[in-house]
């Protein structure tokens, strides 16, 4: 059959143009393969680092808890303990075992173990006064030198000036290996410490509660003032250039980034009020205010989503405006709002920027009790981390990211669960 | 004293709500009619009046006393003592103020610990003091209410209002703390001005605000601090476009692939998947940037021959980029699944193949939605901070290799503002013109992005 001219054009082009398209579409796959693969990455080299983070290795030693050297006011206080003996105690402990006798040899055996072992001597005898005046074997941290020998970042075919541990030290590492007293195990540190220049020592326990304190107090301004504001700006308020300005100031609020937060806080409340810094409270303040537009945002989204006929109806039966809308339409919008929240909340768990302004970036070892004590957060705790050298410190740093993923996933499916169980449509 | 007052001033308020209830179903029995408003609106608005105002007026309160006791101490320093800049008169007031609250370090003056001494006395009288004021305002306020409660008081509409200023007051702080930001950098920035003139701050190219504390220390050439803001610019403006050349291609092709090609089901899954990304804190990203991804390009750079930084503008740059993917990708997806379907059928009833139809079709219907999602993503960009602070260094090069550490905005903000600080220095009040600066910038971007949405938004309806 004779082909048109625009026939053959048209036949002539079709091979290249399924090419183009073959190609086209290769290119989306490629570049959702990409972004896939930039996520994996990430996580698998946070774990990779972190999930050795969560260990780490102990010796066990015998020790002699005479009553006397440990507790010489004998009544068991802290200062009590605090005078005693402790470390005298665990280095002649270690010096027996490793049969240390030249000045270089002891210095060596007793770099070994943690410096925070003596805590650990007074924090067993603490809690178990009955084993007093007998021989206990107690469970010690080793120096974050010593962890990485037996992690193998050490190695002993480098030259010894060349590493950080000398070979009496390794020598007696191993003999401690040989003997079998050397175990790897979960970090009791990790979870149970705070803040510390000592890599073995370091936890978070003091950041994850400051973290929990900003936290409330962020949710505890945020969430009334949010949902408020929403219910005022969607149900009440007259359109005019007023209420205009409001929403316009809402939505440059959540485009300011969030470093600026931290700016405001430091000018407000610790400049011009006095407030002091490093405190959840005023932590909790700035990521409120960081995390408001995203709640009222949120919020509003919710409302609008509940059909007018529920108030017509409401107001058909003889409700007043106020109670159509404090009576049906917020319980209705409570699931977005909800869900909005949690996202506003996980995204302020995350921040860390603004909160290096307000001073919670400073090395602070006590766990804060209440709002206005000095505290940090987990993500801050992490920045200065990342700071440290140590390798001890990489695992344990990405051990807490670790930690922090978990929370925010914990928190998002909580929104998504929320999302899909609670929320109706109509 | 004060979880106290706070305690008893909510239970005279549930004790006032019983009472108003109480009493307008009294009166409706004697007089055997029935009220205006419910009887619950009755006990409600004697109860608010007595909790609301005065609780508001004890925090009010626990907020200002101390800067009144800071004046009343400033008052009593004894005359001989030199102080010296407004930083150490901070600190003396703080070691006064630690050893009231019995945190003793060392062997305190005498002064001192007199001047203690009173602090904890006033402390123990203006707690007494504002807790006695606050019941006895519950109990007026609330009884004064309660005086109202009669058969033809109008209780729900009087209760409404209240939740109603109670409202507007909310929507009102959201317009308080722009005002604050804006006045409380803008303030600053002014006082910055006065001392760097602010051509030599938005056309310097050096930026060296470091030799001012040098210079005090005796160390250093005084007035050799600089403050041209360019090399931060510069900077700032590289890593975005490293981020943007990186995020732009990925995203809008995973945008077209998600929302084109990708059966219902994959997208389900890979949608999520690519908004983790976005989920993940940025000091996290930090991390990644600056112990896998800045080793990896220096190593790869090195096995090629270039010299790359150990802290590039690349490595921060590139991971940013990753960072923002799903910012690109989430809103192109939007604006592509927008273009109406009718578009689509008819280019494809003419003949064109799928790629075609998007690239001539559906790409240039979305193109105002893309080029606002990207203008976010620029803001996006500009605005972070930790990646930059851990990964870009802080060295202000004015340079645009992307081999090189440059600086951003943000972590000149973050390194001048970390740490403490005086704020009379042109340092800290240089933090504060950079983030006008930054405001500015992030403000006409977003006001740009919404302008374009606006502007072409209803083209195709």
């Amino acid at each position: 059959m004779a082909q048109t001219r625009t026939e053959k054009i048209v036949i002539d082009g079709l091979k290249a143009r399924q090419t183009k398209e073959r190609n086209f579409k290769f290119f989306g796959i490629f570049a959702v393969a990409l972004a896939i693969a930039f996520l994996a990455i990430l996580l698998i080299s946070i774990c990779s680092k972190g999930l050795p983070g969560f260990f780490q290795y102990y010796a066990t030693f015998e020790v002699e808890l005479t009553r006397e050297r440990i507790d010489p006011r004998g009544d068991m206080s802290d200062q009590s303990l605090f005078e005693g003996e402790a470390k005298k105690i665990i280095n002649e402990a270690v010096l027996e075992f490793t049969g240390a006798k030249k000045r270089n040899e002891k210095k060596a055996a007793r770099s070994l173990l943690s410096n925070g072992s003596d805590l650990r001597l007074v924090n067993f005898v603490q809690k178990n006064t009955d084993k007093v005046n007998s021989r206990q074997k107690i469970k010690f941290a080793l120096d974050d030198d010593a962890d990485s020998f037996f992690r193998g970042y050490i190695k002993k075919q480098t030259p010894e000036k060349q590493r950080r541990l000398n070979d009496i030290e390794i020598n007696y590492l191993e003999k401690m290996n040989e003997a079998g007293i050397i175990t790897y195990e979960i970090s009791d540190y990790l979870f149970f410490g705070s803040a510390s220049r000592n890599a073995e020592m370091a936890g978070i326990k003091g950041a994850f509660i400051g973290s929990m304190l900003t936290l409330a107090v962020c949710f505890l301004i945020a969430f009334p003032l949010g949902v408020a504001t929403a219910v005022y700006l969607e149900e009440f308020a007259p359109k005019n250039k007023f209420t205009e300005l409001i929403e316009i100031n809402i939505n440059n609020l959540a485009a300011v980034p969030s470093v600026v937060f931290g700016i405001l806080g430091l000018a407000i409340f610790i400049n011009l009020f006095g407030m002091p810094r490093s405190i959840p409270l005023i932590g909790g303040l700035v990521l409120a205010l960081m995390t408001l537009p995203t709640i009222i945002i949120s919020s509003r989204a919710a409302i609008k989503a509940v059909p007018p006929s529920i108030r017509d109806g409401a107001l058909a039966i003889g409700a007043s405006k106020m109670q159509a809308t404090m009576h049906h339409v917020v319980p209705l919008a409570i699931p977005g709002m909800l869900t909005g929240t949690i996202i506003g909340m996980a995204q302020a768990l995350g921040e860390t920027a603004p909160l290096l302004m307000i001073g919670m970036v400073a090395f602070i070892v006590d766990i804060p009790g209440s709002i206005t004590d000095p505290g940090t957060v987990l993500p801050v705790q992490i920045f200065m981390w990342a700071d440290f050298a140590e390798r001890m410190f990489v695992h344990k740093t990405s051990a807490a990211i670790i930690i922090l993923l978990l929370f925010l996933m914990i928190m998002n499916g909580g929104a998504v669960w929320l999302r899909r169980k609670l929320e109706r449509r109509w | 004293m004060i979880p106290a007052t706070y305690i008893v001033t909510t239970l005279i308020g549930i004790f006032l709500f019983f009472l108003g209830k109480n009493r307008i179903k009294n009166i409706c029995m004697n007089e055997n009619k029935k009220p205006h408003s419910l009887n619950i609106y009755h006990g409600l608005f004697p109860a608010i009046l007595s909790i609301v105002p005065p609780l508001i007026l004890l925090s009010l309160w626990i907020i200002c006393d101390d800067v009144i006791f800071d004046q009343m101490l400033k008052n009593r320093l004894p005359n001989n003592l030199i102080i010296e800049g407004k930083q150490t008169f901070l600190i003396l007031l703080a070691a006064i103020n630690n050893i009231a609250d019995g945190i003793i370090v060392g062997e305190p003056e005498r002064w001192m610990m007199d001047l203690a001494q009173k602090l904890i006395i006033w402390r123990g009288h203006s707690d007494s003091l504002i807790s006695i004021i606050t019941i006895i305002c519950s109990f007026a306020f609330g009884l004064y209410a309660l005086s109202f409660v009669k058969i033809d008081f109008r209780a729900r509409n009087a209760v409404e209002k209240l939740i109603m200023i109670g409202l507007i007051i909310c929507s009102l702080i959201a317009i308080i703390t722009t005002i604050g930001i804006i006045f409380s950098v803008i303030f600053e920035s002014i006082r910055f001005f006065k001392l760097v003139p602010i051509y030599e701050f938005l056309t310097g190219l050096t930026w060296n605000p470091e030799f001012e504390g040098a210079a005090r220390a005796g160390s250093g050439q005084a007035g050799l601090s600089t403050y041209g803001s360019i090399p931060l610019f510069v900077g700032t403006f590289l890593i975005s476009i490293i981020a943007l050349s990186v995020s732009v291609p990925v995203g809008l092709l995973s945008a077209v692939y998600l929302s084109e090609y990708a059966t219902k089901k994959i997208r389900g899954i890979f949608k999520p998947l690519l908004e983790i990304l976005a989920g993940v804190p940025t000091v996290v990203y930090g991390f990644f940037a600056a112990l896998t991804i800045a080793p990896f390009f220096r190593e790869t750079g090195g096995l090629i021959g270039l010299d790359v930084a150990s802290e590039s503008a690349l490595a921060a740059g590139f991971v940013m980029g990753i960072m923002i993917i799903p910012f690109v990708s989430s809103l192109s997806d939007d604006v592509i699944r927008a273009v109406p379907q009718s578009l689509r059928d008819a280019a494809l009833g003419l003949g064109s193949t799928k790629s075609e139809t998007i690239k001539k079709v559906v790409l240039p219907a979305a193109l105002p939605g893309i080029v606002a999602s990207i203008i976010l993503a620029v803001s996006r960009a500009v605005g972070e901070t930790m990646i930059v602070v851990m990964a870009a260094g802080l060295a202000a090069n004015l340079s645009l290799n992307p081999l090189d550490a440059v600086t951003t905005v943000t972590a000149q903000i973050v390194t001048i503002l970390v740490g403490d600080q005086e704020f009379e220095s042109a340092k800290t009040l240089s933090a504060f013109a950079l983030a006008l600066t930054l405001i500015i910038i992030t403000l006409i971007l977003n006001f740009f992005a919404l302008q374009i949405v606006k502007k072409y938004r209803e083209k195709y309806d």
